[in-house]
């Protein structure tokens, strides 16, 4: 890149890059703001930095658009997506609004505040752009690294600190203490006996392979999809997926159609229903 | 073109996560709108910096890089912990702060 | 000899604080103890007499500073105490006509029950009266004043078992209040004035006239107003004379002491002491001799209707201070005799109080003088002291009170110009009518038929003469009603004694001092004869006739209690009345109505606390709009 990129005058490529880009980052930061699963809004949002990190470098940041899409892109959303998968990824937020009159204040008030915005920057009269050409001409990352380690020495040194201390705090805030003994074992397969309770191991879920199954209850001997067969974890989000009606029904008709080839009379006509549904 | 449209830019970008604080609840999707308003300043930092020719701009927009993963780091930090205690990521469970 | 001054005032003092604090045991000897102290207190106060005695004129001005009462910057009041001939003559009065009432107490309380507590009574009062003359500044005084008030307050409600004891003695310390709010008002307006209320720099001396001398008309009048207001508060002067009547259901001696001799005097004291501030407000003057001359004729008119013998006795005490008071108010003219006057009623008035005590001991308490009647023979010796103090208060030529009456007749005339004529006058018309007035309760009691009756229970009353205790002090005030006058007058002894502390003048009286003796005597003489004729000559009626239309207003104190019945009560009432009201709707509804407004916003208010950080946000952003609006629009401007 010249250093006629960081220049006063844009060259046509970088207002073709902009608008490009630019509606990119806005449609970006809209999704972040409106998509429904967190997932979707941190990709969004990756984007949009992405999309950021080019206009820095377009700006003659060389060091902060690097900066920007490894640290940030890299780091910082990567710990986003983490964070997401512990609280829930398919949790999907509805988006309807809960405290009255919240939207429309938020709205009147950032369109409010955009639209004023907007006309101060329109009314700055900001015509006159040096560029960076002269300061960047040992070097982007030597330029910085002068400033840095000379004139921002102090708050350097204060944002280390910083850094620290907020690692510190992070594990603080999340480690917990354990206040027991973990039970080996042995003492959990003693506690099973004592109680009486599912002596054997847990039922296994069901068994129709149509993905990983795992999520698909088992069935008792009734037909009745069994809770217990599927994990813990997934029973609390409730995403257990029940396919007993339809399968008994397929099983139904593959019998049918075996006795219509066997010739056989009908002996079961009704078709299988819900358990709740039959309870209506 | 006039540099000046990336301010522009800055000013809706930083607009629209403002907005977002203010509608979502989802902890870290509101977590997710700060970091979107402190990009747009980063990029308002950058410009202003090619605006006057100096690199002290961009120092700042590194020092707001800096904080702000420390912020990720608390933040995300707080919401593990709230969800642990509550079960629920939204920001408005959390209203005990009132008379 | 200075530090004597103090133990002049300590001896009560001690004697109030181990009587009622001793408690019963005392009960066997505490009268003695009460009596001896008061003795004590007059022998102190004869020790320091001959000491003054012994001084040049311009040196006998003692004063004793105890300690710094409030030592503050700018407020200095110390208890220090003043000893002068005035002070002094006021301290040989009290403490000698005490001892003698303490003495005819012993007697008089006898059969009561709580007689130790009554000499406690006493001889606190005694240590307040001693302050309130010896106190060398105003608020030390005050604390004097306030003493007495208390002290009259407790005697007269002695017998508190009668309700008619309790009311009195509650109107007496509310009527006294009026006067002390008045004194407690001009001793603020002293220091705002002068910047002190010590008696040496606001009063000055013969030689340094004071900072009273250099203040401005308004302002002087205005104290000495204030001034005037506590005299007649403490001496029952017109308007605040309601009180004095009712006094009388507080045990005679207490009566003979405090109600007649002693605390009743203490607004003439007041006057004569603040002499320097009267002198320099004529206007001021005028009002005091007014109030001087309207009591006169009123207590004397009283004095003629009552039938009941205290009650006549204190209508006379109360127009022999309007005397006093009269006299106070002529300025230099009239001090010394107004001064006189008071130590010769003391004299006379507390003899005559213990007569009627002593009449009532004899006839089971009966107070009524159509139930006497013929008392001279079973009772000698108050016989003759009473008749001793009558011719003494009606002015009987060579007893005391004639030569201090004439005094202050004279120097009434001695005004000058109409005023003159018209206090001249007001105060011969009261001579005449004293006459009238003493004569008839003389004939009631100790002349004419025996009228006496059974009381409730059937006891037929036996007159008899008193026991000695009582009828020693009797005697001894008999001489003094007999000489003292003309012991202070001949030689004009009693003026050269006290004019250095009150200055004197004479005044170019429009009469000889002859024509005024002549006109006094005469007026005695049909005063006499006009009551010989109604009650000497004709039996008197056992039931009060109607009476005619001055008689039966007279019998009612002239209405004062109607009046201020009406006035005061009432006014009163509808003052308070319309000041609550206003109180109700105004005040309450402006405050009211502003912490419901208060109320309410916040009600309304405080849904914005809604806890949701979403909310706060909102607002917040809102803010930053705003901030951005107002930094737009500052820049646009």
């Amino acid at each position: 890149m010249s250093a006629q990129l960081a220049a006063y005058s844009t060259s046509t490529g970088e207002a073709f890059q902009f608008w490009v880009l630019g509606s990119v980052a806005l449609i970006g930061a809209l999704c972040t703001v409106f998509m429904k699963k967190a997932v979707h809004s941190a990709l969004c949002l990756a984007g949009t930095m992405i999309v950021l990190a080019v206009f820095y470098l377009a700006n003659g940041a060389y060091f902060l658009g690097i900066v920007q899409i490894v640290v940030y892109t890299g780091a910082i959303m990567m710990l986003f997506l983490f964070v997401v998968m512990l609280v829930g990824v398919t949790a999907a937020d509805s988006l309807k609004e809960t405290i009255k009159g919240q939207r429309w204040l938020a709205l009147v008030s950032g369109l409010g505040f955009g639209i004023l915005l907007l006309a101060g920057i329109g009314n700055a009269s900001l015509t006159e752009f040096d560029g960076l050409g002269q300061a960047n001409a040992n070097g982007n990352v030597q330029g910085i690294a002068a400033l840095l380690f000379t004139k921002y020495v102090f708050a350097f040194e204060i944002t280390g600190a910083l850094l620290i201390t907020a690692a510190v705090g992070a594990m603080v805030l999340t480690h917990r203490e354990r206040t027991e003994r973990a039970k080996t074992q042995r003492e959990l397969a003693e506690q099973r006996v004592r109680e009486g309770k599912h002596l054997p191991p847990l039922p296994a879920p069901g068994v129709y392979a149509r993905h990983n199954a795992v999520d698909i209850a088992g069935l008792l001997p009734d037909g009745t999809p069994s809770e217990l067969t599927v994990s813990k974890t997934l029973r609390e989000r409730g995403q257990i997926r029940d396919v007993s009606t339809e399968a008994l029904n397929d099983l139904r008709a593959l019998e049918q159609r075996a006795e219509e080839r066997l010739e056989r009379t009908e002996v079961v006509p009704a078709t299988f229903r819900r358990t709740e549904e039959a309870s209506k | 073109m006039n540099p000046v449209n990336y301010l522009y830019l800055a000013a809706l970008l930083f607009t629209i996560g403002a907005t977002g604080v203010l509608i979502r609840r989802n902890a870290i999707v509101v977590f997710m709108c700060i970091e979107l308003m402190l990009n747009a300043c980063n990029l308002a930092f950058v410009v202003f910096s090619r605006m006057h020719g100096n690199l002290d701009g961009q120092i700042i927009a590194f020092f707001t890089m800096v904080v702000a993963a420390a912020e990720v780091v608390v933040g995300l930090a707080i919401i593990v912990s709230l969800f642990r205690s509550r079960h629920s990521a939204s920001v408005d469970d959390a209203s005990l702060m009132k008379l | 000899m200075e530090n004597l001054i103090a133990l002049l005032i300590a001896a009560p003092l001690l004697g109030a604080a181990v009587l009622l604090v001793g408690g019963r045991r005392l009960d066997a000897v505490g009268h003695w103890i009460g009596t001896v102290l008061a003795a004590a207190s007059f022998a102190v106060g004869v020790v320091l007499f001959t000491d003054l005695l012994g001084r040049s004129a311009q040196d006998r001005t003692l004063t004793q500073h105890l300690y710094s009462w409030i030592p503050v910057e700018g407020f200095q009041a110390d208890v220090a105490f003043r000893l002068d001939q005035l002070s002094m003559t006021f301290v040989l009065l009290i403490t000698g006509v005490g001892s003698l009432i303490h003495l005819y107490s012993i007697g008089y309380m006898e059969h009561d029950e709580r007689r130790r507590r009554f000499f406690g009574y006493l001889n606190l009062f005694l240590a307040a009266m001693l302050l309130l003359v010896l106190a060398d500044n105003y608020l030390l005084l005050y604390v004097g004043w306030e003493g007495v008030g208390l002290a009259s307050y407790l005697l007269i409600g002695f017998w508190q078992h009668k309700p008619s004891a309790a009311t009195a003695a509650k109107k007496a310390f509310l009527v006294n209040r009026v006067g002390d709010m008045g004194l407690s008002i001009a001793i603020m307006l002293m220091f705002t004035t002068f910047g002190t209320f010590a008696f040496g720099p606001v009063l000055g001396s013969q030689e340094h006239p004071g900072l009273a001398g250099d203040a401005t008309g308004g302002k002087l009048t205005a104290i000495a107003l204030m001034l005037l207001l506590a005299a007649c508060g403490k001496s029952a002067q017109v308007p605040l004379q309601s009180w004095l009547g009712d006094a009388m259901e507080g045990p005679t001696p207490v009566s003979a002491l405090i109600h007649a001799a002693t605390m009743v005097t203490a607004g003439v004291y007041l006057i004569v002491r603040s002499a320097a501030i009267f002198n320099g407000s004529p206007d001021a003057q005028l009002v005091v001799t007014v109030v001087g001359a309207v009591t006169l004729l009123f207590g004397a008119i009283v004095g003629c209707a009552k039938d009941d013998i205290k009650k006549a006795l204190a209508g006379s005490t109360m127009s022999q201070i309007g005397y006093m008071v009269l006299a106070a108010g002529l300025g230099p003219i009239g001090y010394v005799f107004a001064i006189m006057h008071l130590v010769t009623h003391g004299f006379f008035k507390a003899g005559l109080f213990l007569g009627a005590g002593s009449v009532m001991h004899g006839m089971n308490d009966e107070v009524d003088m159509r139930k006497y009647g013929g008392l001279r023979k079973y009772m000698p010796v108050t016989f003759a002291t009473f008749s001793l103090g009558y011719l003494a208060i009606i002015g009987f030529p060579g007893l005391s009170g004639f030569f201090s009456k004439d005094k202050i007749i004279e120097a009434a005339f001695a005004k000058g110009g109409t005023e003159g004529w018209i206090l001249g006058g007001a105060a011969l018309l009261g001579a005449a009518v004293t006459a009238f007035y003493m004569t008839r309760v003389m004939l009631m009691t100790f002349f004419g038929e025996k009228r006496w009756q059974p009381d409730e229970h059937g006891h037929e009353p036996h007159p008899h003469e008193s026991p000695r205790s009582m009828t020693i002090p009797m005697i001894v005030l008999a001489f003094g009603s007999v000489f003292a006058g003309g012991l202070f007058s001949i030689g004009d002894r009693f003026l050269n004694w006290l004019e250095p502390v009150t200055g004197h003048a004479e005044g170019d009286s429009p009469l000889s001092p002859m024509a005024v003796t002549l006109i006094t005597t005469a007026l005695l003489v049909v005063g006499v004869a006009l009551a010989y004729a109604q009650y000497g000559r004709r039996p008197v009626p056992v039931v009060a006739p109607r009476g005619s239309l001055l008689t039966r207003a007279a019998r009612r104190d002239l209405y004062q209690d109607d009046f201020n019945h009406v006035v005061l009560v009432r006014g009163g009432e509808h003052l308070t009345r319309s000041l609550v009201y206003v109180d109700h709707t105004l005040v309450d509804g402006v405050v009211n109505g502003t912490a419901a407004s208060v109320g309410g916003l916040s009600g309304r208010l405080r849904r914005l606390q809604n806890g949701f950080a979403r909310s706060y946000a909102v607002s917040m952003f809102g803010g930053a709009a705003l901030l951005v609006a107002a930094t737009l629009l500052m820049r646009a401007v």
